[in-house]
């Protein structure tokens, strides 16, 4: 089966055929695009040779009923591994203990996944052995009880029927033993130097896995390990090793922070730690009285975030001069020297830079600034200059080891790669996660360079771009299928225990194939994990059970976290920061593109995802695609608008992508989120968007200026979930619809010095004279109330309330035709408003659920009774007796109902049911559905009390939006117990009804927003 | 007996009813004639193809919509009604006029209307099924549209009468009822006519089963005169109180622009207008395709006429109102929809709705845009158009923009959404062809009536 490297293949000949096609091409011909490139003669041999299978093109335009009938088919084999089959080893639950599973009880068990290899800590549902629902570990340091987006996305991974599910070689389905055999070759081809052995990992801080690889380099000295990942951090690691000489972790402490500056850093919803970040930020944001104190945060970004929406003062900035604000502001913090006349920023003036250092000094220890992830390493060796010279440091941020095992540049590690594969240095090349043949920088030409590499191995939960290309593809195991371990953002180890055995018989982890090529190959993940730790403790047999059982029962090893580590900054590092000064913004309007993390998708690993792809991403509410991003200004100059379908060139690279306006964005640069443009993500990723990658280079990642635009002349349509502006062709907009908002009172929103003068000021006198205008006679609500409260102060609008609903509620992904035709299904929805002009608006999110009216126009008008009150005051849909009328939508003044207009839910698909929530109704086509504070969950809970005769404590039942919000911007109770959180939330002074004033008495009110400007800043 | 009479006469509404001349017989063969003598014509057959045609567009549309579901339509959130809705009221509001002439115009003892009365009645039974499609194909589970009635059942469910849905399910399925009893009751001496002038013996069976023994015996006719009197008695609250309910489905929303007392005063009107405009535009060319001049003189047309400019000029305070109350109101949701209907994405339509409804039938203020056939029937037309541009803005416009911004949205119609409205429009063009050819169009018994009175007054001249 496996072939044999040292006879010659006879595919190298063809292979050598499309390198002459490929030299002949000469230098302006990219590879990158494959299937420019598959259109040679040569290259589809070749292809239909290596890969007999695979020359079937991909669907182009692949709508939902495609998805469906294809999901369906692809799903037979799903439906063969039973879904509820339970790991063999022994787990240990959360919360209860596993004597024997009840049915219709669900468990919880926690875990943790990694995103970029920083993990965060989850509480999985498992209903009879099915996980179904993610859920934030409390006791997580990276959680903290919050998710984010991708967590609550990833059971729908797990279940997804495109994953890859049989170990493939040479396009044909092979099996995991004759994988070993063919690893056992390696073994005794590679001994006993091991230089032409190369693994590839994405950023890694198992300390298992670590374990295991560096066990091989010891056996195999002159492998290499190299690790590349889009979003590895590259840019901190350079930036501490600027700063400190060594590549440390920066931890920040958001809740001991009272002023903080972000340099093009989102935070709160991207990179490490953000889910805890957001929590440490929104903590200190609760404005129970009106001497409550604040922080504020300072925002310099090009592209609007979330973080930048709740920013109390935000400037857009192209993000190649976010280093020219970063040298400006620590210049005068007195850190950088300034160098003369410091480059004129647009749009920012000296006095706005010098109030903000002057708040910063005024801070000294409970001050912070953050550099952005994606910002150079200048920006980040400044931004731990300028709190090193604040005080902040052991105070707000502190230093730590490095997370990764192999604190290395990922692409200059990946080029050192592609220069050995180039040169032929590679024979074995071992790709453990990751997709490098789709976002390696374009100018590395991984593929090409890929193919050089005589026996290539990609481990991956799909068969995809890097997978096609590879001999030996080895479907990976989802984290809720293995075992494992991951560092947090501090450093603290979770434990990853699987929630279920693999799907797939194919499906095997990194664990176990990096063990093939170890001393005791065939050890199962649980075993390598567990004997691992075994060896690292010092308890042993029955104290290291217990140790176990431990950590596996609170999802994390207690004292792993990180120490933090003294650093000295080197005196040397503000030197290179302003080496160079072009004068940037003075005259020439070069266009620049900036290239960030898909809110939604990440680096296209989630690309798959329906839930994922139909999340309306924050701020331009777009589903489904990604745009080239520019300001209205810009728009204009280049007289292009939203919808016009635009070549993107950089240096003689091109890709093409839709234009949208964004409000808010930097002038003269385009933002396009990398992750879209899949040729191979399966039925759902595959063709969605544009793909960033193809102009990506390594000497600018992120941000490159010389772009060149040109129209196509085509039109390009984006799904947006909500029109904030209407702008016209001219670029002028109207923001109609914001205003609006504003007029109606929706989003209310006071300075820090108007809440004090009048802490009543969200407080609406018609709602009060409205209240007891109606024919009905009122409910007694002689139990339970139930009632929300949403903080819009705290809300960061990271939208994985949306995400946690459709996990929890069985919430059906309609594809982007239908988002366009205004059929998302979405029951909350986070609503986006701005105020003030196109250039640089202020941002509101408003989290939209049901409002559980106590005089629900929806009622009223159901001929049937489908929707009706409840005696504790939830509008309760009965699916059963909907007959489709849509009255209740219409009447609806938040617009919070959904309705199935065709049969969106997915009833064909096998694999599908296994992520679905037993307790809630799957609908059918015809009837109306909507947000219902998870009724499941309040009946869960009150069963339970009445069994244990006791009323219902207030936090007990937690709805799924609540227990997502990193934010901890939902609160859920009953509101007849005036000591419930929910109850005294209502009764603070910022409390207020959406439309109060007509009468609808909604059950979820607001806490109104209140920002606090620097007084000394006027704009 | 001038047959260039009707020209002649510029005071139309001094017209005779019945043009002079006619004698009992006359009018009974001329009426019966048409079934019974006159054959299928290639004419005939031209127009029931064509509607045969767009019956059957609408099948394929229903098919397809019972396949897939209403998504096929443009509806979406936050406009969940749209055409089906805007049919539904303008096809109610059609019947209208059907009721009005043969039930309070029989009342108030309008001699005039008894010419029309037949196929007005029809074209009110049509109508009202081409509505009664809508509420039904709009459903999202249209399978269990007997949700909505109130019958007994193991769940003991009932409607929930607090529904304006589950009112216009009495309101509709009373007047269909009622309406279709007061048709067919009125049309028995004239079946017993057919049954006996009938020449061949399946239509003497036919006629003879739907006449039901009537013998005009004087008990007969004395039974027949007492329940025409009763059903119009019945009918007569109908045609106020079937659109007042219609109305209620906007009214007792909260949605700005249907929340609005004026409703019930206007949608009547708006009915009568509407449905005044459809029977010109169906008698003018059923007079003059079977030459009924005599019998449909201009006398009805220049009534029929007026009726529209005074139901148009209170459809037109109603706007007008509409758009004060806004203002007057201080409501800011109010005066926003106002605005917006006015000077939003879906300005154009309010603006060729109040061209269509308020400005070009002004014209009818003129004696001679009355008598001018050819102008009498374009400004019918464009009342009909206008009235369906009205419901269109009352449903859609004011639902696109209403109370949360976030929510707002724009509605397409896609092409089901047409083929299902034209389809409809095949339906009653369909049952209208059929009704003309095989049951007479207008009521014999009555226009015998008239005709003494005629002769007598020609007399008098």
């Amino acid at each position: 089966m496996s072939s044999n490297p040292n006879t010659p293949d006879p595919k190298i000949v063809d292979l050598a055929a499309v390198r002459a096609k490929l030299a002949q091409a000469g230098q302006n011909h990219f590879w990158q695009s494959l299937e420019e490139l598959s259109e040679t003669k040569e290259y589809r041999e070749f292809l239909e040779h290596e890969f007999p299978h695979d020359t079937a093109k991909n669907p182009e335009g692949i709508d939902r009923r495609d998805v469906l009938k294809l999901a369906a088919a692809s799903a037979a084999l799903a439906g063969l591994s039973a879904c509820t089959k339970l790991p063999t080893e022994k787990i240990v639950p959360y919360v209860r203990p596993p004597e024997e599973i009840i049915p219709g009880r669900p468990l919880f068990y926690a875990t943790s996944m990694q995103l970029a290899g920083v993990a965060t800590g989850l509480l999985v549902e498992s209903n009879m052995g099915r996980p179904t629902k993610i859920e934030g570990n409390p006791e997580h340091p990276g959680s903290l009880g919050g998710t984010d987006v991708f967590t609550q996305a990833s059971v729908l991974t797990l279940y997804d029927p495109d994953r890859s599910q049989t170990v493939i070689h040479e396009g044909r389905i092979s099996d995991w033993s004759t994988f070993g055999v063919a690893m056992a070759d390696v073994r005794g081809q590679q001994s006993p130097k091991g230089s032409g052995l190369r693994i590839l990992t994405e950023t890694v801080t198992s300390p298992s896995l670590t374990a295991q690889i560096r066990a091989i380099f010891t056996q195999f000295p002159e492998a290499k390990w190299h690790q590349y990942e889009q979003f590895g951090r590259d840019n901190v690691r350079a930036g501490a090793k600027l700063a400190f000489g060594k590549p440390v972790n920066p931890v920040y402490k958001f809740d001991e922070a009272d002023v903080i500056v972000s340099l093009d850093a989102d935070f709160l919803t991207a990179g490490a730690g953000h889910v805890r970040y957001a929590r440490d930020f929104s903590s200190r944001r609760s404005m129970e009285s009106p001497s409550s104190n604040p922080n504020r945060l300072y925002v310099v970004e090009c592209m609007p975030t979330s973080t930048g929406a709740m920013a109390d003062h935000r400037k857009p900035v192209r993000a190649s001069e976010v280093p020219d604000f970063a040298a400006r502001l620590a210049s005068e913090l007195g850190v950088a020297p300034s160098n003369g006349a410091s480059p004129a920023l647009q749009g920012i003036s000296s006095e706005w830079t010098r109030a903000i250092a002057k708040d910063l000094q005024q801070h000294r220890g409970s001050s912070l600034v953050v550099a952005g992830e994606e910002q150079p390493a200048r920006v980040h060796a400044l931004a731990h200059a300028m709190n090193a010279a604040l005080g902040n440091v052991g105070k707000t941020v502190y230093y730590t080891d490095p997370l990764d095992a192999n604190p290395v540049d990922g692409i200059e590690s990946l080029g050192d790669l592609v220069n050995d594969m180039k040169a032929g240095k590679v024979d074995v090349l071992l790709i453990l996660g990751g997709n490098p043949v789709y976002d390696a920088p374009a100018d590395f030409d991984f593929g090409p360079a890929l193919l050089n590499v005589k026996l290539r191995i990609h481990s991956g939960l799909y068969y995809d771009e890097t997978g096609e290309l590879c001999q030996w593809h080895v479907p990976a195991t989802h984290y809720l299928e293995s075992w494992g371990d991951a560092r947090a953002y501090d450093g603290t180890i979770g434990i990853i225990q699987p929630l279920i055995a693999p799907l797939y018989e194919g499906c095997h982890s990194a664990y176990e194939i990096t063990a093939l090529l170890g001393s005791d190959p065939g050890k199962s993940n649980h075993e390598i994990v567990r004997d691992y730790w075994a060896g690292q403790r010092p308890e042993k047999e029955k104290a290291f059970e217990d140790f176990w059982e431990r950590s596996l029962h609170d999802g994390i090893i207690p004292g792993t976290a990180l120490p933090a580590i003294s650093v000295s900054a080197r005196s040397d590092f503000a030197k290179p920061v302003r080496a160079q000064a072009p004068a940037t913004a003075t005259s020439s309007p070069d266009l620049e593109i900036s290239f960030r993390a898909d809110p939604a998708i990440f680096d296209g690993r989630f690309a798959n995802n329906g839930w994922l792809q139909e999340l309306p991403k924050p701020n331009t509410r777009l589903t489904w695609d990604n745009a080239a991003m520019i300001s209205a200004a810009t728009a204009q100059r280049l007289s292009v608008t939203t919808g016009d379908y635009v070549k993107l060139q950089l240096n003689g690279r091109e890709t093409k992508a839709g234009i949208m306006i964004v409000p808010g964005h930097a002038e003269n640069s385009v933002t396009l989120h990398l992750g879209y443009g899949r040729r191979r993500a399966g039925k759902v990723g595959t063709g969605p968007g544009f793909n960033a990658n193809f102009i990506r280079t390594s000497p600018s990642p992120w941000a490159a200026t010389g772009l060149r635009l040109e129209k196509t002349g085509k039109q390009y349509y984006f799904a947006v979930t909500q029109h904030q502006y209407i702008i016209d062709h001219q670029g002028h907009g109207s923001e109609e619809a914001s205003d609006a908002a504003f007029h109606r009172d929706l989003v209310q929103v006071a300075t820090l010095e108007e809440f004090r003068a009048n802490p009543n000021f969200a407080r609406d006198p018609n709602e009060e004279a409205s209240r007891g205008l109606t024919l009905y006679p009122g409910f007694k609500y002689e139990g339970y109330a139930w009632g929300m409260s949403i903080d819009l102060n705290k809300c960061v609008g990271c939208n994985a309330c949306v995400v946690a609903c459709q996990s929890e509620n069985n919430i059906a992904v309609v594809g982007k035709e239908q988002v366009m035709a205004g059929r998302a299904m979405h029951w909350i929805r986070v609503d986006t408003y701005f105020r003030g002009g196109l250039e640089n608006p202020e941002m509101y999110y408003e989290p939209m659920p049901c409002m559980q009216c106590e005089n629900a126009p929806c009622e009223v008008v159901c001929p049937v009774g489908a929707t009706t009150h409840s005696p504790e005051g939830l509008n309760e849909m009965t699916y059963n007796r909907c007959v489709g009328t849509r009255y209740c939508s219409n009447n609806c003044p938040y617009k919070v109902r959904r309705f199935n207009f065709f049969l969106f839910s997915d009833w064909q698909t096998p694999s599908l049911y296994g992520v679905r929530n037993p307790n809630v109704t799957v609908r059918s086509r015809g009837v109306m559905e909507k947000c219902t504070y998870c009724v499941q969950r309040i009946n869960a809970a009150k069963i339970r009390s009445e069994e244990e005769n006791r009323a219902v404590q207030d936090g007990e039942i937690v709805t799924a939006c609540q227990g997502a919000c990193p934010a901890d911007a939902i609160v859920f109770g009953n509101i007849n117990d005036p000591n419930s959180r929910v109850a005294k939330l209502k009764a603070q002074s910022r409390n207020y009804s959406l439309l109060g004033e007509l009468n609808t008495k909604p059950r979820t009110t607001y806490l109104a927003r209140v920002r606090n400007p620097n007084p000394e800043i006027h704009e | 007996m001038d047959p260039e009479g009707s020209q002649n006469i510029n005071e139309a509404s001094q017209a005779p009813v019945l043009e002079p001349g006619h004698t009992l017989s006359s009018v009974t063969e001329k009426i019966s004639s048409i079934v019974l003598g006159r054959g299928t014509t290639k004419g005939w057959m031209f127009g029931f193809a064509i509607s045969f045609a767009l019956l059957m567009l609408f099948n394929v549309a229903v098919t397809y919509l019972l396949v897939k579901g209403v998504g096929i339509w443009g509806i979406r959130i936050p406009i969940a009604w749209g055409f089906a809705i805007v049919n539904f009221v303008w096809w109610i509001g059609i019947g209208h006029a059907g009721t009005l002439i043969s039930a309070i115009l029989l009342l108030l003892h309008q001699k005039w209307r008894t010419s029309i009365n037949r196929f007005a009645e029809a074209m009110t039974i049509f109508a009202v099924a081409c509505a009664g499609m809508f509420p039904l194909l709009h459903m999202g589970r249209p399978w269990l549209f007997y949700y909505l009635m109130p019958y007994p059942n193991a769940m003991w469910m009932w409607p929930q009468f607090r529904s304006p849905l589950v009112w216009d399910v009495f309101a509709v399925s009373t007047y269909a009822t009622v309406s279709l009893l007061f048709w067919f009751v009125g049309m028995v001496p004239d079946l017993a006519t057919l049954r006996d002038r009938a020449k061949n013996r399946p239509a003497r069976i036919i006629y003879g089963v739907l006449a039901m023994g009537w013998r005009g015996s004087a008990v007969h006719w004395s039974r027949y005169e007492t329940a025409s009197i009763l059903l119009a008695g019945l009918a007569t609250p109908l045609v106020v109180s079937v659109h007042t309910v219609v109305s209620f489905d906007f009214s007792v929303a909260i949605v700005p622009g249907w929340h609005s007392t004026i409703f019930p005063p206007y949608f009547v009107a708006g009915a009568i207008y509407s449905g005044f405009a459809m029977v010109i535009t169906l008698a003018i060319p059923i007079r003059k395709f079977y030459h009924l001049e005599d019998l449909v003189t201009m006398r009805h047309l220049d009534n029929m006429a007026k009726v529209m400019l005074a139901t148009g000029v209170i459809v037109a305070y109603g706007y007008m109102m509409e758009t004060f109350i806004a203002f007057y109101s201080g409501n800011q949701y109010d005066r926003f929809m106002i605005m917006n209907r006015m000077t939003g994405p879906y300005a154009w339509v309010y603006w060729l709705l109040i061209t269509c409804n308020i400005v070009i039938p002004q014209v009818l203020w003129s004696r001679r845009v009355r008598n001018s056939i050819p102008i009498l029937f374009v400004v019918a037309l464009v009342v009909n158009v206008g009235m369906w541009l009205e419901r269109f803005v009352i449903v859609v416009v004011s639902l696109h923009r209403d109370y949360i911004p976030s929510a707002w949205g724009t509605y397409m119609p896609t092409r089901w959404d047409w083929a299902t409205y034209v389809g409809t429009i095949g339906l009653f063009l369909t049952l209208f062809y059929l009704f003309i050819r095989f049951l007479p169009m207008i009521s014999i018994v009555e226009m015998r009536s008239l005709v003494e009175e005629t002769n007598e007054e020609g007399q008098a001249k």
